[in-house]
């Protein structure tokens, strides 16, 4: 493990927040860009799409996810705090069972996960779920 | 088990808050129920339970155990399957030549580590070895090499719901006492011994991570920070670093001699292996 | 790339119109192009960039796949069944490699 400045500075304080360091973190612009790139530029409203995710995450490298969004053509799934916000998208085909997926993600840190739901009928959906990712005391 | 007291020169380090845990929750491994509870065994001087370390861990990390599909670790047991049947080495010979089914080794994880013919106190992983360069005369594998934990993780599994049974008498006592020296002796620059985490504090948390007992009835394992699976010794390594030891080497006497001890403060929970943790 | 191997759960077994889960996860480290080595050289991003399930060659759902899935990555959906047949999981690497996985299903 590399001791860096930051771990230095929190042991010999004893701190013990989780505080977040905002690194490669995407911009805000990006996000936007890239659901604008998915939405044509519509207008993607509120409901219709539910998103899944723990409240808290023990780890960011593998937090789970799921998305529903009945009557969805495709869903995009956005991780707004990441290097690159987009994370995945599915497409449902003519034998989906349903407009339900469920994936696991990296986190880089505490943040928004946003879907977008493309519906059949050509409108958008959008959903968020906060996520705390947890700096652990023990990386080992 | 409530949040403790916190009573140690960690205090400062340590931080009551968000652990989302289910400490009361039961792990249900394909239908099966393993024992993550025990009453801590005689020679466990400062216990008198022993907990699994998936107790400590949240729900979503305790969700992905109790499904072999969804548990990551099993894939790389799929993977050790393959190479079970591969001829390897100039005897050409593959595990499934003398072993047959993997199923024949029930219950070897439970005994592990154990001092072999010799004397030698040896980890699983030597034993593998072994077999791969007297038995296959095949180049042994390295300690954390993915062909390794794939044959670890499966021959554990074989094992998974027996409860840990390690033998400590006998030739085995110098090894258990050297171990248990290791685990109460302060290491490091933070000068912390196992036991200060461990033993002392777990329940609470450091930082952001809620502190186990330490308990290795879950290796090999696949650890989410790590992304794939690891042996006990990398964990013991990772341990050292975190209190900013140097290290023992993995496969080093020392390594093997401590996890002894820590098996047999596990006596009686399940070998939970491949199991996963955060 | 080496050393990759993909892992399904399928039923065997479903009546027509029936709505199944799958479950499918790849063993794949899913490098994000984010790290960097010990000398600080950024690691190339390696990753499966898109998995694809179809069934009788109609398409249950793809998936576009960015850095941010994680290592092993794993997916689960739900698929109707038409008729008996045969599911086929494709996942393509960044490096070209198609690894692919089949199920086969019956009615009954």
């Amino acid at each position: 493990m590399t001791i860096t400045r930051r771990k230095t500075l929190l042991l010999g304080a004893g701190a013990a927040l989780a505080l977040s360091v905002p690194f490669g973190v995407a911009q805000a612009a990006t996000v936007d860009e890239a659901i604008a790139t998915f939405t044509g530029g519509a207008e993607a409203t509120e409901g219709g799409i539910s998103i899944s995710a723990p409240e808290i995450a023990e780890n960011g490298n593998t937090v789970p996810i799921s998305v529903t969004a009945e009557g969805a053509a495709s869903v995009m799934i956005l991780a707004t705090g990441n290097p690159n916000a987009e994370v995945a998208t599915f497409n449902f085909g003519p034998l989906a069972g349903s407009r339900t997926a469920s994936t696991r993600i990296r986190l880089a840190q505490t943040q928004e996960v946003v879907a977008v739901a493309k519906m059949e009928d050509g409108s958008f959906r959008r959903a968020n779920a906060t996520v705390k990712v947890t700096i652990g005391g023990c990386g080992g | 088990m409530k949040i403790r007291t916190i009573t140690t020169a960690l205090a400062a380090a340590v931080l009551a808050s968000v652990a989302p845990a289910d400490e009361d929750a039961d792990l249900v491994v394909e239908g099966e129920t393993l024992i993550t509870r025990a009453p801590a065994p005689a020679h466990v001087e400062n216990l008198t339970e022993v907990l699994s370390g998936w107790l400590f861990r949240s729900d979503e990390t305790q969700a992905l155990q109790t499904d072999d599909f969804d548990n990551p670790g099993m894939i790389f047991v799929d993977q050790a399957l393959d190479t079970w049947d591969e001829v390897d080495g100039a005897a050409g010979k593959a595990c499934a030549s003398c072993h047959e089914d993997p199923s024949s080794l029930a219950g070897v994880r439970t005994t592990m580590p154990k001092v072999n013919e010799d004397g030698e106190l040896w980890a699983m992983e030597d034993y593998v070895n072994d077999c791969r360069t007297t038995r296959m005369e095949a180049e042994p594998w390295k300690w954390e090499s993915q062909d390794m934990l794939n044959m670890t993780a499966l021959v554990s599994l074989q094992s998974r719901g027996m409860p840990m049974n390690v033998a400590i008498d006998g030739p085995a006592q110098s090894y258990w006492e050297q171990g248990k020296e290791m685990y109460y002796t302060r290491y490091g620059q933070l000068d912390m011994a196992c036991a200060n985490c461990h033993e002392d504090n777990y329940g609470n948390m450091i930082r952001a991570d809620h502190l186990s007992q330490g308990q290795i009835n879950g290796f090999p394992v696949y650890r989410l920070k790590w992304a794939g699976l690891g042996s006990i010794h990398r964990r013991f390594k990772g341990c050292m670093e975190n209190i900013r030891a140097e290290p023992f080497k993995r496969g080093s006497d020392e390594f093997t001699a401590l996890e002894l001890y820590l098996a047999s403060r596990g006596e009686g929970l399940s070998v939970e292996g491949p199991s996963v943790r955060n | 790339m080496e050393g990759v191997k993909p892992r399904v759960k399928v039923p065997k077994k479903a009546a027509v119109g029936d709505v199944i889960t799958i479950k499918t996860l790849i063993s794949h480290p899913m490098e994000s192009g984010q790290r960097k080595d010990k000398e600080g050289n950024t690691i190339p991003r390696q990753i499966i960039n898109s998995f694809t399930a179809t069934f009788n060659g109609q398409e249950v759902i793809s998936v576009i796949i960015d850095p941010s899935v994680s290592s092993n990555p794993y997916f689960e959906f739900e698929a109707t069944i038409p008729e008996a047949g045969e599911f086929r999981f494709e996942w393509v690497d960044d490096d070209g490699s198609v690894y692919e996985e089949t199920k086969s299903i019956a009615i009954g």
